[in-house]
């Protein structure tokens, strides 16, 4: 299906009486259904602003969202969200963490008492996949960041959404974690092919994960270029040292730099 | 062929300051040395008793009126356990409401501020108005003096919940309802098992107010009889078993937060000050 996520002129402005800070003006993006995307642009560009305007938390002041055929005007009930902190609930295990939004969406909610042995099967597996097998009844702070974020991850696509909405949640990692999360991220989306919307600011992770990157303009943010990754499936991380992927980290970045220069 | 010395690594000695049982009779070791100081102090000086009695004249009136004092404190007990009972009961819901509203909280915040604001004794004469003499006004006290440390604590708590989280919550499509019991009033526990704390020894204070300004029974009226018959070590006596009575209560408290939310103190053991 063709623009499962379909954003047309938003524009947004904080405060209620208009004199707020202009956050995104006349931003459009089209995601196609199963198609990863990575927003990226200067900081304070209205990346994360994005991404609460498309999964409804807040209303555009101009302009709306379609997704999945549907005008959005509330928040939506099917997507999957990640952030930089990976905000774990400290009372729960990370398996009854990564489960949290099964008692939420339906029509898990109604069914996770009677089958809960399946729900849980169902966790395992996924934090196995990214590599915290063995963890399941430890509390999050008993883990590393790393492992932290994973489970949050995890706990973004347990309810197998349609939309999974990433705002860098590889961005407080060190290096070697965060590639090995990018490899993790990279077979669950082979595997189950959600939509993907990724904002970061680190442009190798943009070319390592998406199919199409959006550069935004910094603040008021509007998407300056548009760039397709021709790189096949599934992607090697010496793949992000060749010169192709190399040529189109300096494009995005000189579209970055210029659009730092005129704010 | 050199000989290589190697020097004996220093032993470290656990210091006796670190020592656990030395740590566990620390309470016990620095009331009893209060009490001896204060012995001394009254035997050297010799204060008469109907200002500062000693404290061996102290446990004799405790130990000779032990049936009154019995009665008694298990009446300020009971009203103070009412009274608290009552403050967690709408302390709770008060502060669910106000943490999770910013309308409620806008609303109704000043006026409780105002009302917390009024010296409770001022209230008890009007209270005795209403209701006579008895346990009614000291239960209201009890209730009215602890269940605002109560409400304010819940209302952090959930008020104080990361955006990120309500932000994972509501695009689950979750209602206001949903995250307020699955985030909210887990992560208002801590404060709310810490505000009990707080809470029950005011609740305490407050008993013992209503009890000294109009009631014909418990501690605050022991301690009032006592004093205006100049037996002054029976009042101390009452003042030192209000004093256990609180100590036990927080005790009981802090045993309840330890084992209910572990979780904030991080399994360190820190939190059970007890």
């Amino acid at each position: 299906m063709k623009n499962f996520v379909d954003m047309y002129d938003v524009s947004l402005r904080y405060g209620e009486d208009g004199d707020g800070t202009l956050a995104l003006e006349n931003a459009t993006m089209r995601v196609d259904s199963g198609e990863f995307v990575a927003v990226v642009g200067p900081s304070g560009c209205g990346k994360s602003t994005l991404m609460k305007v498309v999964t409804g938390l807040w209303a555009p002041t101009k302009g709306g969202i379609i997704v999945d055929g549907k005008e959005v005007d509330r928040p939506l009930s099917i997507a999957g969200m990640a952030f930089q902190n990976p905000t774990m609930l400290p009372w729960r295990t990370t398996l009854d963490n990564v489960m949290l939004p099964l008692e939420i969406v339906q029509p898990h909610a109604s069914k996770i008492r009677r089958e809960r042995k399946m729900y849980e099967a169902k966790a395992r597996d996924l934090l196995a996949l990214v590599g915290l097998k063995g963890f399941e009844d430890k509390f999050p702070w008993q883990l590393s960041g790393g492992m932290q974020q994973r489970a949050s991850i995890c706990r973004a696509l347990i309810h197998d959404p349609a939309l999974l909405m990433l705002d860098e949640p590889f961005g407080a990692l060190d290096m070697f974690t965060r590639e090995e999360l990018w490899l993790a991220m990279q077979d669950i989306w082979l595997a189950r092919r959600p939509t993907v919307v990724l904002v970061t600011h680190d442009l190798r992770e943009a070319v390592f994960l998406a199919d199409r990157i959006f550069v935004m303009s910094a603040r008021p943010g509007r998407m300056i270029a548009e760039r397709k990754v021709e790189l096949p499936r599934p992607r090697a991380l010496s793949m992000t040292y060749e010169p192709y992927t190399v040529g189109l980290v300096l494009d995005l970045r000189d579209h970055i730099s210029a659009a730092r220069e005129v704010a | 062929m050199s000989e290589i010395v190697v020097p004996a690594a220093p032993r470290r000695r656990r210091k006796f300051s670190r020592n656990k049982n030395f740590r566990r009779a620390l309470p016990w070791l620095v009331v009893a040395a209060i009490f001896i100081i204060w012995q001394f102090f009254v035997d050297a000086f010799q204060i008469e008793p109907f200002v500062l009695p000693s404290p061996t004249a102290i446990f004799a009136a405790g130990w000779q009126w032990q049936g009154p004092i019995l009665v008694n404190a298990w009446q300020t007990f009971m009203t103070t356990a009412v009274g608290f009972f009552f403050a967690i009961v709408f302390g709770l819901a008060v502060g669910v409401a106000i943490g999770s509203s910013s309308l409620i909280y806008d609303g109704f915040y000043p006026a409780l501020v105002g009302f917390n604001t009024i010296p409770k004794v001022a209230v008890v004469p009007i209270l005795i108005i209403w209701f006579g003499v008895g346990s009614v006004p000291a239960i209201i006290t009890a209730f009215l003096l602890s269940f605002f440390p109560i409400l304010v604590n819940v209302a952090t708590g959930i008020a104080t919940v990361e955006p990120e989280l309500q932000d994972v919550l509501r695009a689950l499509g979750a209602s206001k309802w949903q995250t307020i019991r699955k985030v909210g009033l887990p992560r208002a526990m801590p404060y709310f098992f810490a505000s009990l704390k707080v809470a029950i020894t005011v609740a305490f204070v407050g008993s013992i107010i209503a009890e000294t300004v109009g009631s014909n029974s418990g501690i605050g009226n022991l301690m009032l009889v006592a004093s205006s018959r100049f037996e002054v070590p029976l009042a101390f006596a009452g003042l030192l078993v209000t004093g256990a009575m609180g100590i036990a209560m927080y005790a009981v408290a802090s045993f309840i937060e330890v084992r209910m939310t572990g979780w904030a103190t991080r399994g360190s053991g820190m939190g059970g000050n007890t």
